[in-house]
């Protein structure tokens, strides 16, 4: 197997008093996809934001690219910043700027491309996820499956090396998470990104995981391939695969 | 509901339509000893008419009062809504006073260093994106000026001109008694320069673009768009306050200019008319007693509020915490802390330089 791209070892993380993450020790493999599962408050969006340094972890270590990233200076990290895309979980788009600016900000900052090009980069990606015809909409004019996918291809248009998800088909009908499971695969097969995936769909999983970590109440339960985890006799894990729940 | 042989019957509904009017009855059998509850003949129970069942129990709990002949429909009702299972959640141990004292202070000191470290930021970066403008976004100081300064040109320049007008007025019927008119062009242009313009300006600023800076922010904030930024490798200060920092420097002067001329003239127009002066005169009588040090230093301290403005809406805009009613929250103290240090530092300077 290859060397792991994210090293997290001992993370925890708290929120002023309460401690919401307890030494949290993942590893990432690249060209994977990476499933984060768990119920709802059991601190998957806190882990993602305090493995990207969103918020400083209270203690531990993490690695990424194989460089250590919690004591690293700004510039430096910026430039580890540049290789990532992230979609959070509410699309966090801007909202003073069309759909247009939101996705061109990575391309007008860190490159040099010109207009022409970045224009047709954007409608690239804007089809890609189906909203080709949006490139003049507000975010405010777009429902919030539409702010996901927009959010989703401003995630991917530096094409990063590794790609995070915070629940990337919750409130999408079935045939649009189908299908954004698809371009999800594509990527990891065409491009060889590495991709991090906030999940609870059962369908959406057994289509695109290749790992499982399996989170509850702030630990890690279970990390493993999906064929193990589909074996495992963990209580929690057997559960959700048999019903798709957690308890 | 009656009593009898320590059972107490209810019939008909339990719902939250006559819940209060039985907890009234029950007042009577409070000293009774009651040791079932008999629901025979209730037909409609509601989460209302659990919660009742409940109270009951707690009620009459030295006697452990048993529940009797619930439907199958009502049992299962009461099982759903009962709260008697549900344990308590044990509040968090208040801090005592000397704590609280203590907490309060380590976080005082706290605020403090945050806010020299957002200071300092903001004008490292703004000295940065001076000379290179990557890490902004493009036009973003020419939108900001648009929306700092000339959309606030208009009510500046109205109130400004009342101002003058009534600043003029008020003193001319005193100096009038002395035959002290020309006078008043000295004291029009003096407050305004010095004083009333750039603190008429600084307020209205504060309104109507700290407050919406602080919003700005903190609405980002609270929808992750903050975070967002941060992960396309941007800086948010650099993205987002540098623009408004760099506009507001530019701005602030230029208004304060517009403002006092403006008030001047309102002064001057008084002076036509009620105390009989001639313009030439008036303008004359007002360059002459303005020295070089009062419009510099009315400028300098112009540009100073500025950047209290910016800094404050900023770091109140950071700090927000929650959601939406987190963004007023911030919105409104922002608001009123640049308008108290505007005018504490106006102090601070009258004494400085006229004392
Ligand atoms: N800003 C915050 N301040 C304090 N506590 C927070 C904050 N954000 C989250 N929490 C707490 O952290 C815990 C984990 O939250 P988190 O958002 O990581 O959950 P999650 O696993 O992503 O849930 P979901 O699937 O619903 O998105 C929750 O108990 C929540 O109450
Ligand atoms: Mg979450």
């Amino acid at each position: 197997m290859k060397k792991p791209i994210v090293e997290v070892k001992d993370l925890v993380a708290k929120y002023g008093e309460d401690t919401i993450l307890e030494d949290i020790s993942i590893d990432i493999y690249p060209e994977q996809v990476t499933v984060i599962v768990g119920g709802s408050g059991c601190g998957k969006t806190t882990l993602i934001k305090n493995i990207f340094k969103l918020y400083q972890p209270y203690s531990g270590s993490v690695r990424i690219f194989g460089e250590e990233i919690t004591d690293m200076d700004e510039v430096e990290y910026e430039q580890v910043l540049k290789r990532i895309g992230m979609l959070f979980q509410n699309g966090a788009l801007i909202n003073s700027m069309n759909l247009f600016d939101n996705i061109s900000i990575p391309l007008e900052q860190h490159t040099n491309l010109p207009l022409s090009i970045i224009d047709k980069i954007i409608k690239v990606k804007l089809n890609l996820v189906n909203l080709g015809d949006a490139l003049e909409l507000n975010p405010s004019e777009l429902s919030g499956g539409m702010k996901k996918r927009a959010a989703l291809a401003r995630a991917i248009v530096l094409d990063p090396e590794i790609l995070v998800c915070d629940e990337p088909s919750a409130g999408l009908d079935p045939l649009t998470s189908a299908s954004l499971d698809e371009l999800i695969l594509k990527l990891k097969s065409l491009f060889k990104m590495t991709i991090i995936i906030v999940s609870h769909e059962l369908a959406s999983i057994h289509r695109i995981a290749d790992r499982l970590i399996f989170m509850d109440n702030g630990r890690v339960l279970f990390t493993g391939s999906l064929e193990e985890a589909k074996r495992s006799k963990i209580p929690e894990v057997e559960t959700f695969f048999r019903v798709g729940k957690f308890d | 509901m009656y009593l009898e042989n320590k059972t107490l019957f209810f019939d008909g509904n339990l719902t939250r339509f006559n819940v209060s009017e039985l907890l009234h009855k029950i007042e009577e059998f409070k000293d009774k000893e009651i040791k079932f509850l008999d629901l025979t003949k209730v037909s409609n129970i509601d989460s209302a008419g659990v919660a009742f069942l409940d109270e009951l129990m707690i009620l009459f709990r030295e006697h452990t009062p048993h529940l009797l002949n619930a439907s199958e429909s009502v049992d299962t009702t009461i099982k759903m809504f009962s709260s008697m299972n549900i344990t308590p959640v044990v509040p968090k141990e208040g801090l005592n006073f000397f704590t609280r004292i203590g907490d309060s202070l380590f976080r005082w000191r706290e605020s403090i260093i945050r806010g020299f470290y957002l200071t300092a930021d903001i004008f490292f970066w703004s000295f940065v994106c001076i000379f290179k403008k990557k890490g902004m976004r493009k036009g973003s100081v020419i939108n900001q000026s648009i929306l700092i300064g000339v959309d606030a040109l208009w009510i500046i320049g109205l109130l400004s001109f009342i101002l003058g007008l009534i600043l003029a007025l008020q003193s001319a019927a005193q100096l009038r008694q002395f035959g002290a008119n020309i006078f008043v062009a000295d004291l029009i242009a003096i407050s305004m320069v010095r004083e009333m313009g750039p603190m008429m300006t600084a307020i209205i600023v504060a309104g109507r673009s700290g407050s919406a800076i602080a919003s700005e922010i903190a609405t980002m904030k609270v929808t992750e768009e903050i975070d967002a930024i941060r992960m396309m490798a941007l800086d948010p200060i650099r993205y987002i306050v540098v623009p408004k920092f760099l506009a507001i420097t530019i701005c602030m002067p230029l208004l304060v200019t517009m403002s006092t001329l403006i008030g001047i003239a309102g002064g001057l127009i008084i002076g036509i008319t009620y105390l009989d002066l001639s313009a030439i005169s008036f303008i004359n009588e007002a360059i002459n007693i303005l020295t070089f040090k009062d419009v510099i230093v009315g400028l300098l301290k112009s540009v100073f509020f500025a950047w209290v403005i910016v800094i404050i809406g900023c770091y109140y805009g950071f700090s927000v915490k929650g959601g939406a009613e987190g963004v007023g929250k911030v919105t409104t103290m922002s608001v009123v802390a640049s308008i108290f240090w505007v005018i504490v530092l106006d102090a601070i300077n009258s004494i400085i330089f006229y004392f």
